[in-house]
């Protein structure tokens, strides 16, 4: 169990820091907490896996620190660590059975016989493998050679963290679920950090008590997932989280009045550094059809059907947006006034969150 | 009608059948003629049944060329696969350095068979080559012409010199193709480097070196032209291996009976013994 604190993470892997626009990580710094359920979350290619191997100690970073507990570990190797990783393909030793598989990372610490029967015992009655020990791992599914590969980071006491890079990648979607539960169980019952790598937004929402977002080696939030989808922080978290994505509309201050092209509403009291780039982010159920007129004036382009709701693809001016509809809703058709919802109406200065609509029209 | 009573379907495999029948079954079958046949010239022939095969069975020399040849093959596969996967262990697995290597390995399989013989031939020699002279400066009484283990041992060197880089080559290919999560989880675990090589990368390697021992069993078992260029087969009879004691007896003495019969044992002991290493190496790889 370990709090593992990332200082000024920079990496090159050609190991030249000089140009910043290149580098795999521009500079990060976060905790994860002691115990907690983290999900690190971004498009292939932002930095993510690399950030995890650093973790580990599989990569080690051009520059800047890890520490485990506020002890630095960013010389020690990988195995000096007690950190258990499981990637995205099953990792098993082909020859050996489950057991001895377990029993691995034991035997390569010269541990006594004893205590691995009585490691490798507990950790397969943790994770239903018990019935299989005796079997040749290479012939199992899927799913029990995950758990295998996970079993062998966790037979090792005191392990300080868990790092899973997109394990469920090859998993079958029925046993996805089961093996996702399974995880989570394992997390809770040991108290341990885990940190979880994904490029798939549900499985992160679901998964984690805190979802880091990565993009281009640079960290754009790191919150909850109610905040990620309330208030992303940067235009880049509003458009990766949610299906579909957070509508963003370009606007310009007028006194007391935002004004875009298509309609006005009343300002709140912002005031975003002069020559900054307006936008407004407005999730898909931020904008409803009103009954009277509003200033703001929407024509229907076409509608999507998703079961309990109706996504409209709406035009406001020449800006094309999304519109979330309940089913019960009725669809309007032609030109009709829209509703921005104030408190989920956000304006964001040159990408950046600086407040919602919220107090403007009190 | 039924598909399967349609006739016109026999039509359709006479091309294939055609082939395989003139490049196959048709010469095949001649030699099994020859072999049941005793032939005295044009015209004159008697059918004598098996009594070639006991007869080629029960000679001295070919149970002796025949021991000389397990011998030999036994031996390159000992030499030529450890040494084989040994290099493909040592060599970089990406970067020009690979390429380079990899290149600089594969050469000696590009050089045509006599003509391997022919540069172990004069390397070889105790008077005016390389390899010949160093072994005589060094004090070793070193000369192929006159001693059996000499000519063995210039075999064994030309032929692992030849054929290593056959193995070196598919085993490379083996450990390319291990993903490199394994490596890493491998580190994770705290592996020695003993224990990834025994545990990752030789199981890995498993499918591959079923084909290099089989190959390079099969090549050895019949090999002819280098043995002939470097040795004849001599000194003595000592490096006479199968084929050179078969092409002796069907081209020197024109046996032609005799040595049918005896090329269809040849053949089918390389078929039995393929066979018999394949079943036991699939076997290994799935218990």
């Amino acid at each position: 169990m370990a709090e593992i604190t990332i200082s000024d993470l920079r990496h090159a892997y050609d190991g030249d820091l000089s140009d910043p626009s290149k580098l795999a990580l521009k500079g990060i710094n976060h905790v994860w907490r002691d115990g907690g359920a983290y999900a690190l979350l971004g498009p292939s290619g932002c930095g993510k896996s690399s950030m995890l191997n650093m973790i580990s100690g599989l990569v080690r970073p051009t520059a800047g620190r890890i520490l485990f507990d506020g002890r630095d570990v960013t010389d020690l190797r990988p195995e000096e660590r007690n950190i258990a990783q499981v990637f995205q393909f099953p990792v098993l030793y082909d020859t050996m059975t489950v057991a001895e598989n377990l029993a691995f990372p034991l035997r390569n610490r010269r541990i006594a016989p004893a205590q691995i029967t009585r490691r490798v015992n507990e950790v397969a009655e943790m994770l239903d493998l018990g019935p299989l020990l005796k079997r040749r791992a290479a012939g199992l599914g899927a799913a029990d050679k995950q758990k295998i590969s996970l079993g062998r980071g966790l037979v090792r006491e005191d392990v300080a963290a868990i790092l899973f890079d997109e394990p469920l990648t090859v998993i079958d979607p029925q046993v996805k679920f089961d093996l996702r539960r399974k995880l989570k169980l394992v997390h809770e019952t040991l108290k341990l950090t885990l940190v979880y790598v994904t490029h798939d937004q549900s499985e992160a929402l679901t998964f984690a008590d805190q979802v880091v977002v990565m993009s281009h080696g640079e960290v754009m939030q790191a919150a909850t997932p109610e905040e990620l989808y309330d208030r992303p922080s940067h235009s880049f978290v509003g458009r990766f989280i949610g299906s579909p994505g957070m509508n963003f509309l370009p606007c310009a201050l007028d006194g007391n009045q935002i004004r875009f092209d298509g309609g006005t509403i009343p300002a709140p009291a912002l005031a975003p550094r002069p020559g900054s780039q307006l936008t407004l982010g407005l999730r898909p159920h931020a904008i409803q059809p009103a009954d009277a007129p509003t200033g703001i004036t929407a024509d229907l382009i076409e509608v999507e059907d998703r079961g309990p709701w109706r996504i409209a693809d709406i035009a406001i001016g020449t800006n094309h947006l999304k519109m979330k509809l309940k089913d019960d809703v009725p669809l309007p058709s032609g030109s009709f006034p829209v509703r921005f919802d104030p408190d989920a109406t956000l304006l964001y200065a040159d990408d950046l969150l600086t407040g919602d609509l919220r107090h403007a029209q009190a | 009608m039924h598909k399967l009573d349609d006739n016109r379907a026999w039509l359709l495999i006479v091309p294939v059948f055609a082939l395989v029948a003139f490049n196959a079954i048709i010469p095949l079958m001649t030699v099994v003629n020859y072999s049941v046949q005793d032939i005295f010239g044009p015209g004159q022939r008697a059918f004598i049944g098996v009594e070639w095969f006991r007869e080629m069975l029960r000679d001295p020399t070919i149970q002796a060329a025949f021991i000389r040849q397990m011998v030999f093959s036994g031996l390159v596969l000992a030499i030529q696969i450890p040494l084989g996967i040994a290099i493909a262990l040592l060599l970089p697995r990406s970067g020009w350095k690979s390429s380079l290597a990899i290149i600089l390995i594969a050469i000696p399989l590009l050089v045509p068979f006599n003509v391997v013989g022919t540069i172990w031939q004069v390397y070889a020699r105790p008077e005016i080559g390389l390899l010949g002279r160093a072994i005589n400066a060094v004090g070793f009484d070193y000369n192929y012409t006159a001693s059996p283990v000499a000519a063995w041992v210039t075999l064994l060197l030309m032929d692992t010199w030849h054929w290593t880089p056959l193995v070196i080559l598919l085993a490379f290919a083996g450990l390319c193709s291990i993903p490199q999560p394994y490596y890493q989880a491998a580190r994770i675990d705290g592996a020695s480097r003993y224990a990834i090589f025994r545990y990752i990368e030789l199981p890995k390697l498993k499918g591959v070196m079923t084909i290099a021992v089989l190959l390079r069993f099969m090549d050895s078992f019949m090999i002819y032209t280098e043995p002939f260029v470097v040795t004849g087969g001599g000194p003595g009879s000592s490096t006479t291996f199968l084929s050179i004691r078969l092409v002796n007896m069907a081209v020197g003495q024109f046996d032609l009976g005799p040595a049918a019969a005896f090329s269809l044992m040849y053949f089918l002991v390389i078929l039995l013994f393929s066979y018999v290493f394949y079943t036991i190496l699939k076997m290994n790889s799935r218990a």
